[in-house]
């Protein structure tokens, strides 16, 4: 093989390029994201139960947020009516976060873990960031 | 398998004919219902099968809301600043005093208001009237014509309604309305809200905003903010209603509305 010394160096030089990322994060191992519970209404509930399953706020919590907004923006309707029967008001601000007061321990465990960022938080207020932002 | 070019090609126009016939048979079991089944099941695995969403019971109704500001009695700036000020505090607007400020209702000077109305020995009581001045909410809205993503758009209730979500910004919808009804965020706002109200979405850089007849109040039951603070002054309701408040106040006194010629048949009238 002719220049081989130069070819294996380049191989070499690509694959580290290439690898990058690997070497980059070799060390760091990323905490399990465990999204906490633990707030003052939830402690005070008597059946610690979401709008709907705890499965299906999982998988499609974002689908419902979706249809939530097209609805109360786009729709007048502000009332959902789960599953189950019971009736909430499709608020971000009023229903979710009234429970979900801990934003930092909740949301942000999951989306952190899988490094998406949603936007919501460009407009929605996050639990407690009035006192914050205000002066 | 030898198979000559005439073999061939019955085998691939069959099993073409076969293909085409299982799509067809397919668009029509959905036509008649036959394939609702999975739609169903598809639906109950999201958990949506029986879940909707639906408007309150307390929500205000009208085919098209209307507002009529009397200036008789707007005497002190004390009856402006009431109005302006509750509604700056429960939407969240920004205090940014330069050319890019943000205004869902404010005071106008009447020859600015009304440039077609003012002559130059107009009646003193008018001449330096200060006009409260918001969103027309038009019945044939120019800026929801020449919204490119639908992110404007008008409401069943006649009001011109703002999804932030959708806005990207053009502001074409700026050009488009002739009553400089619309402001356009062009840094975040958050640092300019003296205390931000948490029951109600902050805007984000590059989205353009304007007052909606405080959709989210009616949609609750509440009349808007300015006409409950009003006084009196301000009178809300359904046009279309011969017997509503609002028609009774136009039909009792002399209105004018602003830049009628333009054909956008405003839903903000003045009494003067």
């Amino acid at each position: 093989m002719y220049d081989s010394g130069k070819i294996i160096t380049g191989l070499v030089i690509f694959i580290g390029i290439v690898t990058l990322p690997l070497w980059y994060n070799i060390g760091k191992a990323q905490v399990k994201p465990e999204p906490s519970l633990d707030t003052p209404v939830i402690q005070q509930m008597k059946v610690k139960h979401c709008i709907e399953s705890k499965q299906f706020m999982i998988d499609k919590h974002m689908e419902l947020l979706n249809e939530w907004r097209d609805a109360v923006v786009r729709n007048n309707q502000t009332i959902y009516m789960s599953t189950s029967g019971q009736y909430f008001t499709m608020s971000l601000e009023d229903t979710c976060f009234h429970c979900h007061s801990n934003e930092k321990k909740f949301c942000d465990q999951c989306h952190s873990y899988v490094n998406i960022k949603p936007y919501c938080w460009e407009c929605h207020v996050k639990p407690g960031e009035e006192i914050a932002n205000g002066h | 398998m030898d198979i000559d070019k005439r073999q061939f090609l019955k085998i691939m126009g069959i099993s073409g004919a076969l293909w085409l016939g299982s799509r067809l048979a397919g668009g029509l079991s959905s036509i008649f219902g036959i394939g609702d089944k999975l739609d169903k099941k598809a639906l109950a695995d999201a958990g949506l099968e029986i879940s909707k969403t639906l408007p309150s019971v307390n929500a205000l109704k009208a085919k098209q809301w209307a507002m009529a500001i009397d200036l008789r009695k707007f005497k002190t700036q004390e009856d402006y600043q009431r109005c302006i000020k509750v509604c700056d505090k429960i939407h969240n607007i920004p205090d940014i005093p330069t050319k890019q400020e943000i205004k869902w209702i404010w005071e106008e000077p009447y020859d600015a208001a009304f440039p077609e109305q003012h002559n130059e020995y107009i009646e003193n009581q008018l001449k330096d009237k200060p006009v409260l001045i918001l969103c027309n909410q038009c019945e044939f809205p120019p800026c929801v014509r020449v919204c490119p993503t639908g992110a404007t758009f008008k409401r069943k209730d006649g009001i011109v309604m703002m999804d932030y979500h959708r806005c990207i910004g053009c502001r074409y919808c700026m050009a488009a309305c002739p009553y400089g009804s619309r402001s356009f965020n062009f840094q975040d706002p958050r640092p300019f809200i003296k205390k931000i109200d948490p029951d109600y979405p902050t805007r984000t850089k590059g989205v353009v905003e304007k007052c909606d007849f405080c959709a989210e109040r009616l949609d609750q039951g509440q009349m808007p903010a300015c006409v409950e603070v009003s006084n009196g002054a301000i009178i809300f309701g359904d046009l279309k209603d011969p017997n509503s408040d609002i028609r009774k106040v136009l039909s009792e006194n002399f209105s004018i509305r602003r830049k009628p010629e333009l054909g956008t048949q405003p839903n903000v009238f003045y009494i003067i």
